[in-house]
């Protein structure tokens, strides 16, 4: 049975609130979730007041400028700051997407960023994604082939058998699909998600691979490929936007189509 | 999964923070219009029962279905029927592979849900008639 409410360690308790420097112009409320895992004390949403007139325009910028210049403990991940390492991915503003590629100016009032929900938080941003990147593994996202390869050249695959791979290959695994999805809040355990399922179906229709059998029979499962319910949050959280919610569907109609 | 009591890390909150869309709003809606749906049967087999009992069990149940809270729970069972049936047809064609673009997904989920209102105001409007016919 799902738990909707949080655990009594994750209750969330009233935080400090870091004020801006007197004469500050264009002051922008930020408030964020914060968990010390040293402390044994709950986590806390704190909020810093940032002057926008000498930030950066991505909520990252803001992010980064609060680390340098107001509370350097505060902890989230980062690399690329442009939407291809899938590194920041948080819920901001209630909706789970890419730090660096959403902008201040799109949220109105006081800018909430949490961590990925429904996920265990090693630190203040910073969820957990050992679970994600083991269901990941499951999908065995590698070219899997019985016949022997070409001896002098790469396998081939034509222009168009590419370009159907072209767009589910492109996802940069930041599980802001799979952690917007309900259903996978509720069965993590069990269902692979969107993310994992996307990756699937990534190497499933890959003119290349041989093993679509067996990929097919290993997604036919209640909980593994079936508790998608098509709630679509997926695709609507897709920074990248691809579309796992199709992807899942094509699957489930090639296995039906496989059984009759 | 490693359950987030036992590591002693918190669960980052979910429902309580996430912004409500009309993707999971639908999809609950859609669960709760096929509960109702059952539980409304309840009323109709009443009916039922009352109908081959007799006149007068008859007569009783006429008195209960013109209560106003009845009429309340038969109007929110008629649009529960249409909503399902409607959403219904729009996961049909998820199933065919059709209609998963955000765009499209966004408009037969309106459709749906405007769908079924439309529809169970014009089904009270047609019953309302038939009853007034019978009056008359």
């Amino acid at each position: 049975m799902a738990q909707f409410r949080l655990p009594a360690n994750s209750k969330i308790v009233s935080g400090k609130t870091y004020k801006a420097a007197p004469g500050a112009k264009d002051v922008r409320a930020f408030k964020i979730y914060r968990f010390d895992p040293d402390s044994g004390e709950n986590p806390r949403v704190d909020t810093y007041e940032v002057d926008m007139t000498t930030c950066g325009p991505m909520v990252l910028d803001a992010l980064i400028k609060i680390k340098n210049e107001i509370d350097s403990t505060l902890t989230f991940r980062r690399s690329c700051r442009e939407g291809i390492c899938g590194s920041c991915a948080m819920n901001i503003d209630g909706l789970n997407t890419l730090a660096c590629t959403k902008a201040c100016d799109d949220v109105k009032g006081a800018v909430k960023i949490y961590p990925l929900p429904h996920m265990p938080v090693v630190k203040d941003l910073v969820p957990d994604l050992t679970n994600f990147y083991a269901q990941y593994a499951a999908v065995k996202p590698w070219l899997q082939t019985r016949t022997p390869a070409p001896p002098d050249r790469e396998r081939l695959q034509s222009k168009e058998d590419q370009e159907r791979i072209d767009r589910p290959a492109a996802c940069i695994l930041c599980a802001c699909c799979s952690t917007s999805c309900p259903s996978y809040w509720w069965n993590s355990d069990r269902y692979l998600g969107p993310a994992a399922l996307l990756a699937a179906y990534r190497w499933i229709i890959d003119s290349r691979d041989e093993a679509t059998g067996e990929r097919l029979d290993a997604l036919e499962d209640p909980f593994r490929l079936y508790r998608c319910h098509t709630i679509m949050n997926c695709t609507e959280a897709c920074p990248k936007d691809l579309n796992p919610a199709r992807a899942i569907a094509e699957i489930k109609k090639k296995i039906v189509e496989r059984n009759h | 999964m490693q359950s987030s009591s036992r590591s002693g890390r918190p669960l980052s909150p979910h429902l309580q923070i996430y912004r409500w869309q009309y993707t999971m709003a639908l999809s609950i809606l859609h669960r709760i219009t096929g509960c109702a749906l059952s539980l409304g049967l309840v009323l109709f087999a009443y009916w039922l029962v009352a109908l081959a009992g007799g006149e007068q069990t008859y007569a009783q149940a006429i008195g209960v279905f013109s209560h106003p809270i009845t009429k309340i729970l038969l109007a929110g069972f008629s649009f529960a029927f249409f909503f399902h049936l409607l959403n219904g047809v729009r996961h049909l064609t998820w199933d065919t592979g059709h209609g998963l673009e955000r765009k499209s997904a966004r408009a037969s989920g309106w459709l749906a849900f405007i769908g079924a209102i439309i529809c169970t105001a014009f089904f009270w409007v047609l019953v309302f008639n038939r009853i007034a016919e019978a009056n008359a």
